[in-house]
């Protein structure tokens, strides 16, 4: 059985899906058994979504529209959860003030 | 004695520093070869592991934001994407440091080349892990700074940050460097002094130069190697003035804002993304002067849960304390493709309001979302750019006609207060038009641009572009004036009630509401707690 999905969300996070955001992104998708890609247009190139270093390399700035696809086992569970901790802005709380 | 030589940077975390110079650059040790590829590749796996426990080490050590850092190191490290590339030209025949340097000068080279500064920087945290690992393979171990060193080179390690005991004070000065790295915002937030980009020393700097003490100065952005005396005097004093006037505007910082003569006054933070307010503790300010929307309107329009999301998040932040929020105010020198229109004169031309209302269906998405936000805080809705009473009534009847729509599909909402912005000359010059209005908001950039007629993005006018010409304070002064008589509250959120320099006169025009960048907050209340009115 192979279900997919596939998402966009605007990244509001004021340095974008870098740093400690995406640390917490790929730790977030390598829960998931399915096959998780980003991209930053519909048309790809889209990247692992569980390699910081692919993560990293899409330089998706604040403002960008993220697309999320997943492919296999859970992978509606997965785009949700990616998606919604993109909505969360990643949990950064008074702590964690903009140091990523 | 060679003669001083004083270097120019910029100031990256301001603060003063005096000590003997500690040089960063590295050392280059030899890596003996192995006599197989796979002994080459145990020896990086090894190197790697090593690399990674120093940093668990380091962890464990600290908290916050420092282990974030080095969290991100962790997950680089462990990545088959970065290491793949050594493991295969290793497997190739390659020994394991040449391969592993040409892997991640490889990334490397993909953030240097970044036209983002954020993204730039992150090059500081990967060559740190490429240093680390080749140092592990190396077997080599860095030199200890003597305390109290100042550290200079082209850049310096998150990792040699964190390790370094700071209590005796000590400085950064690099000849590359960047104020959005990892170790500047480290710097800030521990108060180490750092300056960077102070370029290379030249052939003006001999060993005699490096050998001394030196003085550096991260409030201007500045270094002198071999300081005369007169010098090392001048810098004692700009040091101890600057130590003096920080504590003094820290112990302000908590504590409302009040006059030598007892007049309090509010003092509210202008914010231009909901992010800003994570590092702002909200007891510290009366509320929100300015929330700018432009930011969600970056590369695309936002739609509505995107809005109502981000105008949530401020609202339940600031508790009960106001939060104004200005529709979006694109146009100018703001433009928004696919939203705003190329015009010979924008500053002028169809932006603020007059755009808002010029496309109504943008603005209306923007409109549900502050209705819906308004339940969750103490939510006031200004409009920036209002010329004429016609538009604010335009305005507030598509807020009118959006409250009914959401209430008919039984959608939580509340209609918040509706204000202007007093930055057109015409309301300024005969506000009677808008007795109904909720608040003014005097918008003093523009105010200021309009009445002097100086464009304040064009460098060679800047001259002109100051709210302290007495048309330009008369101005703000009759506005307060008018809206004591009708008790509509007036507050100003642009860039002077920041400035040290301009709160008198805006206290003594009659305003007892600033709104400033959080930056300056502790300053502004110190300077507020000088006027003597």
């Amino acid at each position: 059985m192979s279900a997919s999905a596939e998402a966009t969300v605007l990244i509001t996070h004021e340095v974008g899906l870098h740093a400690r955001p995406s640390v917490k992104f790929t730790k977030l998708a390598k829960t998931f058994s399915a096959e998780v890609e980003v991209a930053l247009a519909a048309n790809g190139p889209w990247f692992d979504a569980k390699s910081i270093v692919k993560v990293m390399a899409a330089k998706a700035p604040k403002g960008t529209v993220l697309h999320i696809r997943a492919k296999g086992d859970g992978a509606g569970e997965a785009v949700g959860a990616l998606v919604d901790l993109v909505r969360r802005d990643f949990d950064e709380g008074v702590d964690h003030a903009r140091t990523a | 004695m060679p003669e001083p030589l004083r270097l120019k940077g910029i100031p990256a975390s301001a603060g003063y520093a005096e000590g003997p110079l500690f040089n960063l650059d590295p050392v280059v040790s030899r890596y003996g070869r192995k006599a197989t590829a796979a002994d080459e590749r145990i020896a990086i796996e090894t190197a790697i592991k090593a690399a990674k426990s120093r940093l668990a080490r380091l962890i464990e050590a600290t908290k916050g934001d420092a282990a974030d850092i080095l969290e991100f190191q962790i997950a680089m490290l462990e990545d088959d994407a970065l290491t793949g590339p050594a493991f295969a030209a290793i497997a190739a025949g390659q020994p394991a440091d040449v391969a592993w340097r040409q892997a991640l000068d490889a990334e490397i080279v993909g953030y240097e080349t970044s036209d983002q500064d954020y993204f730039r920087a992150r090059a500081a945290d990967m060559r740190d892990i490429r240093d680390q690992v080749l140092r592990a393979l190396t077997a080599a171990s860095e030199a200890a700074a003597p305390a109290g060193a100042i550290f200079y080179g082209e850049d310096i390690a998150p990792t040699r940050f964190l390790e370094t005991d700071w209590s005796s004070g000590g400085g950064i000065a690099l000849k590359a460097g960047s104020a959005a790295s990892h170790v500047a915002m480290l710097a800030r937030s521990r108060g180490v002094p750092m300056v960077v980009g102070l370029g290379a020393v030249g052939l003006g700097a001999s060993p005699a130069h490096l050998a001394g003490v030196a003085l550096l100065d991260a409030e201007h952005g500045g270094i002198v190697l071999a300081p005369s005396r007169a010098e090392f005097e001048a810098f004692r004093q700009s040091s101890s003035s600057f130590a003096a006037r920080r504590d003094r505007a820290e112990t302000f910082l908590t504590r409302p804002a009040v006059t030598k003569a007892g007049t309090a006054v509010r003092v509210q933070v202008n914010i231009a993304d909901p992010s800003d307010v994570d590092n702002i503790d909200v007891s510290t300010c009366d509320g929100v002067g300015l929330m700018r929307t432009e930011f969600l309107f970056g590369k695309t329009l936002p739609d509505e849960e995107t809005q109502y999301c981000a105008y949530r998040k401020v609202l339940e932040w600031a508790e009960d304390r106001p939060v104004t929020i200005r529709t979006v105010d694109a146009g100018g020198d703001k433009p928004v493709p696919g939203f705003t229109v190329e015009e010979g004169n924008p500053f002028l031309g169809l932006r603020g309001i007059r755009l808002s209302l010029a496309i109504p269906e943008v603005f209306r998405l923007q409109i549900r979302a502050l209705l819906r936000a308004a339940v969750h805080g103490n939510l006031k809705v200004m409009f920036p750019m209002i010329a004429v009473w016609d538009e604010y009534q335009r305005a507030a009847a598509l807020f009118a006609e959006e409250q009914a729509a959401l209430a008919a599909r039984g959608v939580a909402q509340k209609m918040p207060p509706l204000g202007i912005m007093v930055e057109v000359p015409s309301v300024a010059i005969a506000p009677e038009a808008f007795t109904e209005v909720a608040f003014f908001s005097i918008g003093s950039n523009d105010l200021t641009q309009y009445v002097m007629a100086a464009a304040r993005d064009n460098a060679s006018v800047a001259h002109l572009n100051s709210i302290r010409h007495p048309a330009v304070l008369r101005l703000i002064a009759s506005v307060a004036a008018f809206g004591r008589a009708q008790k509509i509250p007036v507050s100003l959120c642009g860039d002077a009630g920041g400035d040290p320099a301009a709160i008198p006169a805006l206290i003594e025009a009659g305003l007892r509401d600033l709104s400033v960048v959080p930056a300056q907050l502790a300053m502004a209340k110190a300077a507020i707690a000088d006027v003597s009115i």
